[in-house]
């Protein structure tokens, strides 16, 4: 029921998905946004999919001049997607405040646009490249992936953006690259989270990836999601998205990305290193100390439903990923 | 119930209706839809949180009753420990229900392997002690026992305050707030500092412990 291996890892730019998959499960104004066709069509007309539930935004101009152009639907789940107003007021972002109500109430007065991000480290092209510049050579993607919170939630988000990989790849690592480093944006005047005197995270808040997983086809950089720009409470304007890994991994508002020899300090490990590993791969039969990850609450719930699902090995993406952790012992590299 | 002046019972009444209050309030959000996606947990949390709240309140009954004098405050002391132990219990019972879905394995193993699960439940077994032995039958019974077995409200205290501390994940300002005011009504028990506490109207008289 989870995995849909449709052959998604090989698909090329100009492929696409077959039209009988998605046009039986949603609705899709004209039917023709996955048949390339989306991109002749007058700039007006909506090409994407129908979230009708959506609050519509207009995102800066270049995001919404690449949108007709977007491969809809290029990687599905089988699961029922998420409502989108529970995705984007159901937050765990501590810039924001540590109450998942606080991002959609506070993130309004993050300045998104202009926004630059800095490329260095062992990278023959580093720089500071304006948001825009770094995503536009690539095509959007849909990708609807699920996300486990290490917190035993999950749901199911349509999001947008483009392979992890081709970012990486036109930074040009150089030999000594074993490991990609992400920043998230420090500002506590924008922040107000990064304030909190109470607060235990080290601002600002870091993650990382080994080099293969970054480059691995999932792995994924997302700049909108329900057919719309990001939200600022889902980490607007660029957030990683990496479906087969616990959602803290999937950092957002994204500033410095950098390629590293050696395995980069992460924010959730630096504060509670026997809670957090560095890997963060969902899998059932490693349990956080304080609860248990053998299960999840796939949202939204009920009182009378809390839609307890088992949990995935890799958040049901194993047959993609599993080859990148061979030979290794998941319990000791949690 | 022993005959009471009319303004006491209307007092009482009062304070019934405002502990009842947030337990509808948070219905009514669940109900119209506005809890959230997971309005179990939106229970579970504002439930257990309100229980802390009510402990807290019932504990600065007595310093209330040092400081102001009003026989007020004294005659809701029972009931809000009631109030605190019915929220501690309906939080427990929304873990059970919305959380672990009355999988009853998954609290067997959580009851062995998490501490902020065990210390949790400890608390509650105190609490359940207190209320049971809330009457004046149990009080009369008990005698002289009966205010050192009431005393363990306060490892009750503590015991809460640890399984906070152990679910909060990334910033301890509420969590020191609470703690902090816990802290305070704990050392205002200690026989030094009560007997210090300055009184305001009536006459003085001897502290009790």
């Amino acid at each position: 029921m989870l995995i849909k291996p449709r052959n998604h890892l090989t698909l090329g730019e100009n492929d696409v998905t077959p039209e009988s998959i998605y046009l039986s499960r949603r609705k899709f104004l004209g039917g023709v946004a996955g048949l390339g066709l989306a991109a002749s069509l007058p700039r007006a007309a909506w090409a994407g999919p129908d979230y009708d539930d959506v609050a519509k935004a207009k995102g800066p101009e270049w995001f919404e001049a690449k949108l007709g152009d977007t491969r809809w639907n290029a990687i599905t789940a089988e699961d029922k997607i998420t409502p989108s107003d529970d995705a984007t007021h159901y937050n765990n972002f501590y810039e924001f405040g540590s109450d998942k109500s606080d991002p959609a109430r506070r993130a309004g007065q993050l300045k998104t646009v202009p926004w630059s991000v800095t490329v260095d480290g062992e990278v023959g092209k580093p720089g500071q490249y304006a948001l825009e510049d770094l995503i536009t050579p690539s095509r959007f993607e849909e990708r609807i992936y699920r996300l486990r919170c290490v917190e035993a939630w999950s749901m199911v988000i349509p999001w947008l953006g483009i392979p992890l990989a081709e970012v990486i790849k036109r930074a040009e690592p150089t030999g000594k690259a074993k490991y990609v480093y992400f920043e998230t944006l420090e500002d506590p005047k924008q922040m107000p989270g990064q304030a909190s005197r109470f607060g235990l995270i080290d601002w600002p808040y870091r993650e990382g990836l080994r080099l293969d997983e970054a480059m691995h086809p999932l792995a994924f950089l997302a700049v909108g999601m329900y057919g719309r720009v990001l939200p600022n409470q889902n980490g607007a304007p660029l957030r990683l998205v990496v479906p087969w890994k616990y959602g803290f991994k999937s950092i957002k508002s994204i500033v410095r990305i950098s390629l590293v020899e050696s395995q980069p300090k992460t924010s959730w490990n630096m504060l509670a290193p026997n809670e957090y590993g560095f890997y963060a791969n969902v899998n059932p039969e490693v349990d956080h100390p304080r609860w248990s990850q053998a299960t999840e609450r796939r949202l939204p719930n009920s009182l009378f439903s809390p839609n307890v699902i088992d949990t995935q090995m890799f958040n049901g993406y194993a047959e993609e990923v599993a080859s990148l952790y061979q030979g290794m012992d998941l319990r000791k590299h949690y | 119930m022993a005959a009471q002046p009319r303004h006491i019972f209307a007092w009482r009444l009062l304070v019934f209706a405002a502990a009842l209050t947030p337990i509808g309030w948070w219905s009514y959000h669940v109900a119209v839809g506005a809890a959230g996606p997971e309005p179990g947990r939106y229970l579970l949390l504002n439930l257990g949180q309100g229980a802390l709240v009510l402990l807290l309140c019932t504990l600065s009954l007595t310093p209330l009753t040092k400081l102001t004098r009003w026989k007020g405050f004294s005659v809701i002391r029972r009931q809000l420990g009631l109030w605190t132990f019915s929220y501690a219990s309906l939080h427990l019972l929304s873990y059970l229900l919305f959380i672990l879905g009355l999988n009853w394995t998954a609290l067997g193993e959580d009851l062995q392997k998490r501490p902020y699960i065990i210390v949790g439940a400890l608390a509650l077994l105190i609490l359940l002690a207190l209320a049971v032995t809330s009457n004046r039958y149990a009080m009369r019974k008990l005698g002289k026992r009966w205010k050192s077995l009431h005393k363990w409200v306060y490892a009750a205290l503590c015991l809460v305050l640890l399984h906070f501390l152990w679910v909060v994940r990334a910033d301890l300002a509420e969590w020191s707030g609470y703690a902090a005011v816990g802290l305070g009504l704990m050392l205002l028990r200690l026989p030094a500092v009560a007997q210090r506490l300055p009184r305001f109207g009536g006459r003085p008289k001897r502290a009790r412990a």
